[in-house]
């Protein structure tokens, strides 16, 4: 693995076991974080974008499970890991930050408690007022005043709440924070905000980031590179300004056409044709295929290969592969 | 002192203790809903023993006839109920009662030697606090420690004998239990006593100074009536405890499931924080906000049972007491014991709702 990859997934699959049958909402997906970089994972909901967040510190609980793959960190497979060292991973090396900042607060618990009782769980030999030091530098540095610290979850705002839980994954100086939609419940001045702390952070403690959300809006903003996921697999992965500026996969491209933009004449927003398929029963070949515009007799068949199209730009898509190269393209 | 001004300070103090911390350190809403909760008590009170006064005159019977069988001439009959004050208009009674409750004198016994109401208490009270707190404890320590393991064992063996146990405990009618625990544990095996509080030979030996056995025998040295009270005291209150404790398994262990499903629970296991803590610390702790609400409309069904589990066991208490004179027509004696129980159970269900207000820190009245 080289130097400047702090975490390698190689094809990860996730299955949910529902009554119906088996649900691959995370299909044979690989994907790399650099290390330092804010990586923005962005999918329509269902695309299976938080189960990979989920699964990149073996989380699933229930009727999800890892199906096979590896999870390269830091130099080691985390999948090796047995459940009783899973723990000494999460919060400590991969810090993790939910969407919902109302409810991913113990009630019960005091802002305080939840700092310390992290930190003293992965450090126990951290004196109680060490800890609490610790705790009021930290929070302090992410602009909440240190007496609040004694304040039960429910006393603070939506946008202060999600300070504490970055300051919680912050705690133990992790390498790697996952976010998970974290301002999608934030108005959009605090969204502001918490993006330009986000942004802060990474470069002042080095932080690696990849940030979950499905608002392309939020990722050409922060993100230093870009995943799109659709319908379980990996579309597209690329430096965010290449990808937004020249979208090799069709889905990517659709993706893109259908944000809005004041500056455009246009008063029709772009609108993709259909529906992402039922996980259940995906379509054979390339899952995009019953929405792609660009669609060939191949991509009904094959499915393509994740693969480079230019430098680090990595696409699935026959269009840019041998196969579809000697196709037709039946419409457009 | 009696007996029943020690009690009454035993459980007064540790009460007006956590009313005075929780007043001054709450919030002003939560002062004036104790204000409120305190002021609601003695209208319900007034209530509940007016009630009481008139239930037990429209009854047929009287206290008088019943106590002197068919031998009491009409002429005698009168002559005592003229005494008792029976005869008087029954405004004049209430009255009476009414001032009598007032100065918590209760008045005399209608029946036997005409004691003091308050003398008969003072004996018996002791006997029912005597088994139903370590009843109490028992069923919550069961209820809340199985409910919890069930949860964390979701779909598992143990989950679902907890279930059985819970269903089976709750529906079984407490004087049957108590009728099987005597006939295995007292009579089969011979291993436990199966009435009364304690051996009525070492009973002689023991110094009454607040009436509950067990701390009267402790704190005068004497051993040998300790462990015939601690004896006496096992099979009603397994049996109480027992019958109690399936409430509580049901409610623990459907409230730590859902607690366990909850997002800020995903996110400490995110934090690396071990899977028995989620359980028996941070869910359990948000999992008894509603079981407190339990235990406070449980102490009513409480006092209940106690009065099952008094006449099973010959349990010398107030429930045995309140069953007897229903049956003798011992008016005041019916109408006191009632009282007393509204006042204990509107008392501590004040203080679980207070103990509330400090486990969850939302709550805002």
């Amino acid at each position: 693995m080289p130097a400047d990859i702090l975490y390698s997934v190689r094809n990860l699959t996730v299955e949910y076991k529902t009554r119906a049958g088996v649900v691959r909402a995370v299909d044979n997906v690989s994907l790399d974080i650099r290390r330092g970089e804010i990586l923005g994972l962005v999918g329509e909901s269902g695309c299976g974008k938080s189960t990979l967040g989920k699964a990149l510190m073996r989380l699933h609980t229930g009727p999800a499970s890892i199906a096979g793959g590896e999870l390269w960190f830091d130099g080691r497979d985390l999948m090796k890991l047995s459940e009783r060292e899973m723990p000494d991973v999460r919060g400590a090396e991969i810090g993790m930050v939910f969407q919902d900042p109302m409810t991913s607060l113990n009630p019960v618990q005091r802002i305080l408690d939840h700092l310390t009782e992290t930190i003293q769980t992965h450090e126990p030999e951290i004196s109680d007022a060490a800890a609490r030091a610790r705790s009021e530098e930290l929070v302090e540095r992410l602009g909440i005043r240190r007496e609040r610290l004694n304040e039960y979850p429910h006393q603070m705002s939506g946008g202060m709440r999600q300070r504490v839980m970055i300051s919680l994954a912050l705690a133990l100086r992790a390498k790697l924070v996952i976010a998970d939609e974290p301002t999608t419940s934030l108005d959009v001045i605090v969204e502001a905000k918490f993006l330009d702390l986000l942004k802060e952070l990474q470069k002042e403690f080095g932080l690696t980031i990849l940030l979950i959300t499905h608002n392309i809006g939020v990722v050409a903003e922060v993100a230093d590179r870009v995943a799109v996921m659709y319908a379980a697999k990996m579309a597209e992965v690329g430096d965010v300004n290449e990808v937004f500026a020249d979208p090799k996969h069709p889905y990517t491209q659709g993706l893109l056409k259908s944000v809005p933009n004041i500056r455009l004449e246009e008063a029709e927003l772009y609108k993709m044709e259909g529906a992402p398929p039922n996980l259940l029963h995906p379509p054979a070949g390339c899952r995009f295929n019953p929405r792609c515009p660009f669609v060939m007799e191949v991509c009904r068949t094959q499915e393509p290969a994740f693969a480079p199209v230019v430098g680090d730009h990595y696409a699935s898509c026959l269009l840019y592969q041998e196969a579809g190269m000697k196709q037709e393209r039946l419409h457009g | 002192m009696t007996p029943i001004a020690l009690i009454a300070i035993m459980i007064g103090v540790p009460a007006v203790l956590l009313l005075a911390y929780v007043f001054i350190r709450g919030s002003a809403g939560l002062r004036h809903y104790i204000l409120t909760r305190i002021a609601l008590t003695l209208p319900m009170v007034f209530i509940l023993a007016t009630l009481v006064f008139f239930v037990m005159r429209i009854l047929p019977g009287d206290p008088v006839r019943s106590a002197l069988g068919p031998k009491g001439s009409p002429e005698l009959i009168q002559q005592i109920r003229e005494q008792l004050g029976l005869n008087d208009p029954m405004i004049v009674q209430y009255a009476r009662f009414l001032g009598d409750m007032v100065t918590l004198d209760f008045g005399n016994s209608l029946i036997g030697g005409h004691r003091p109401i308050v003398d008969e208490m003072s004996e018996r009270f002791p006997a029912t606090l005597e088994l139903v707190i370590p009843a109490s404890i028992l069923a919550l320590l069961l209820g809340i420690w199985g409910g919890t393991f069930a949860a964390s064992r979701r779909k598992r063996t143990a989950d679902y004998l907890w279930r059985i146990y819970s269903v089976v405990i709750y529906s079984l009618p407490i004087f049957w239990l108590g009728l099987i625990m005597q006939l295995v544990f007292g009579i089969q095996f011979g291993w436990l006593p199966i009435s009364g509080r304690i051996d009525p030979i070492i009973g002689t030996t023991i110094e009454h100074i607040t009436n509950l056995y067990a701390v009267d025998a402790l704190i005068t040295g004497n051993w040998a009536a300790l462990g015939s009270v601690l004896q006496h005291l096992i099979l009603p209150t397994v049996t109480l405890g027992l019958i109690l404790s399936g409430v509580f398994v049901r409610m623990t262990r459907i409230n730590v499931i859902e607690t366990l499903q909850a997002d800020y629970i995903a996110a400490a296991r995110a934090r690396g924080i071990r899977e028995r803590v989620l359980v028996y610390g941070h869910a359990l702790k948000n999992a008894m906000i509603p079981v407190i609400t339990l235990i406070g409309l449980q102490v009513a069904i409480l006092l209940a049972g106690a009065v099952l589990t008094e006449t099973v066991f010959s349990w010398p208490g107030m429930g045995r007491y309140l069953v007897e004179r229903i049956s003798s027509r011992d008016y005041t004696a019916v109408q006191s014991v009632i009282t007393v129980f509204a006042l204990l159970v509107a008392l501590i269900s004040l203080a679980v709702d207070v103990i509330y207000s400090l486990v969850d820190p939302r709550v805002r009245y």
